[in-house]
């Protein structure tokens, strides 16, 4: 059995290898997802997503009232998104994070981030 | 209530309803602020004399940069108040805007909004933000333009002619649930405000969210007012404006009475029809109705004031 010490020695490696074949063939790296978020009659849809680190998630609204999409620690901060605008934010860190429509408050809605 | 009193009371909201848009024009009338419709005190004149000089119009709502079905032209009907209250006989000594300047809290929309507020022939006006002022990433925008008053923190006081003026703000946090806040700091500040006046100067505190709770589930209130209620209610003739909602509601309790607005721009729904406060779209002849502004005079300083709801049509 390999020890602990040994197979982390391995994981890095192993994630050093797979970074250079990604940076000397980026066409070949899997792209990163991306993720919708549809906002309409006042709610967030899906107001729970999971996604993989380095993604992107793009809030796009539907209603005729304008919402916005803000982090709770301040991570991101749309300003106003009107009619049919939309707001993208890459997540590239590992966590669980919550936001609000800063307009209706009670939108609220959270990504996790894997 | 007997039959007699609510057809009596519904053919008065009728009354009300048939002018509707403009603003409401406020009488201190018995220690109460009494809320008029404009268009009504600009017809009747022996009414509007009755009513005594005009102290403040409050315009809310403005909405600038709006510009879906529900008012394609913002501009047009923010025009139309301006010139309802500048054509009122005896001008109000000065301006209340109770918030949402702007649709979008852009640069572009501030700048034509005080454009046309600037178009008034009373000068002096005094502003809260709603929400949508306070959607720039940085929170810059409205407090660049109107946040001199207040040292930038967005609440202040003045006086005028013996009437105590409180703006608040209480839309920069919001309780989980959507309610509005106002935060100890600013709670401990009006606290320390009031402190020093006596108990027969009328107030009047002004806010843009509703400073009672008139729907809890659209946010339309404020989680913290229970704690500015304390210190005032020692006071005689209390007036709390706000304006959010789109729409005229109105509560008195003991010497405090609770009004909000109408808004220049357009309608909101009823609390709890639809999905949302969302921008209610009425027929085309429908909408001067539902838009306006509010004024109040003293009748008797100090003893009365009135308010008047003016529509555009």
């Amino acid at each position: 059995m390999i020890s602990g010490r040994y197979r982390t020695l391995f994981t890095v490696a192993a994630a050093a290898l797979l970074w250079l074949f990604a940076a000397a063939h980026p066409a070949s790296a899997a792209p990163p997802d991306s993720a919708q978020i549809v906002i309409k009659d006042f709610m967030f849809a899906p107001n729970s997503l999971t996604i993989k680190a380095g993604s992107t998630v793009t809030w796009a609204n539907k209603d005729d009232e304008p919402h916005s999409v803000v982090s709770d620690t301040g991570l991101f901060r749309s300003g106003a998104v009107d009619t049919d605008e939309s707001f993208s934010f890459k997540f590239d860190k590992p966590g669980t994070y919550h936001f609000t429509c800063s307009i209706h408050p009670r939108m609220v809605g959270t990504i996790v981030v894997e | 209530m007997s039959d007699d009193k609510l057809l009596q009371s519904r053919r008065n909201a009728l009354k009300c309803m048939a002018y509707g848009g403009a603003g409401t024009l406020f009488v201190l009338a018995g220690g109460v602020f009494t809320p008029l419709d404009l268009a009504r005190a600009a017809d009747d004149k022996p009414g509007t004399a009755r009513l005594g000089k005009p102290l403040f119009v409050q315009i809310s709502d403005t909405h600038i940069g709006f510009n879906k079905d529900a008012n394609p032209d913002v501009n047009g009907t923010l025009t139309q108040t301006i010139d309802i209250v500048n054509a009122m006989a005896a001008q109000p000594a000065l301006i209340i805007h109770t918030g949402d300047i702007t649709h979008l809290s852009r640069a572009a929309e501030f700048d034509q909004a005080q454009q046309m507020l600037s178009g008034l022939r009373t000068t002096e006006l005094h502003t809260v933000p709603g929400e949508h002022d306070t959607q720039d990433p940085t929170v810059t925008e409205y407090f660049n333009r109107f946040g001199k008053a207040s040292g930038n923190k967005g609440y202040y006081s003045f006086d005028h002619a013996g009437v105590h003026f409180i703006a608040l703000i209480n839309v920069l946090q919001f309780k989980p649930g959507g309610l509005g806040t106002l935060g100890d700091e600013q709670l401990a500040w009006v606290t320390a405000d009031l402190k020093a006046r006596s108990s027969s100067t009328p107030i009047v505190v002004f806010a843009h969210m509703p400073l009672w709770t008139i729907y809890e589930p659209w946010g339309w209130g404020t989680g913290d007012a229970d704690q500015l209620m304390q210190p005032l209610r020692r006071f005689g003739s209390v007036t709390v404006l706000n304006g959010h909602i789109h729409q005229i509601v109105q509560k008195v309790e003991g010497n405090m009475t609770f009004h909000t607005a109408r808004s220049t721009a357009y309608p909101q729904p009823v609390a709890g029809e639809g999905a949302g406060p969302a921008p209610l779209k009425v027929p085309a002849d429908q909408l001067p109705r539902m838009l306006g502004v509010t004024s109040v005079s003293v009748v008797k300083h100090p003893s009365s004031m009135a308010m008047t709801d003016t529509t555009l049509a």
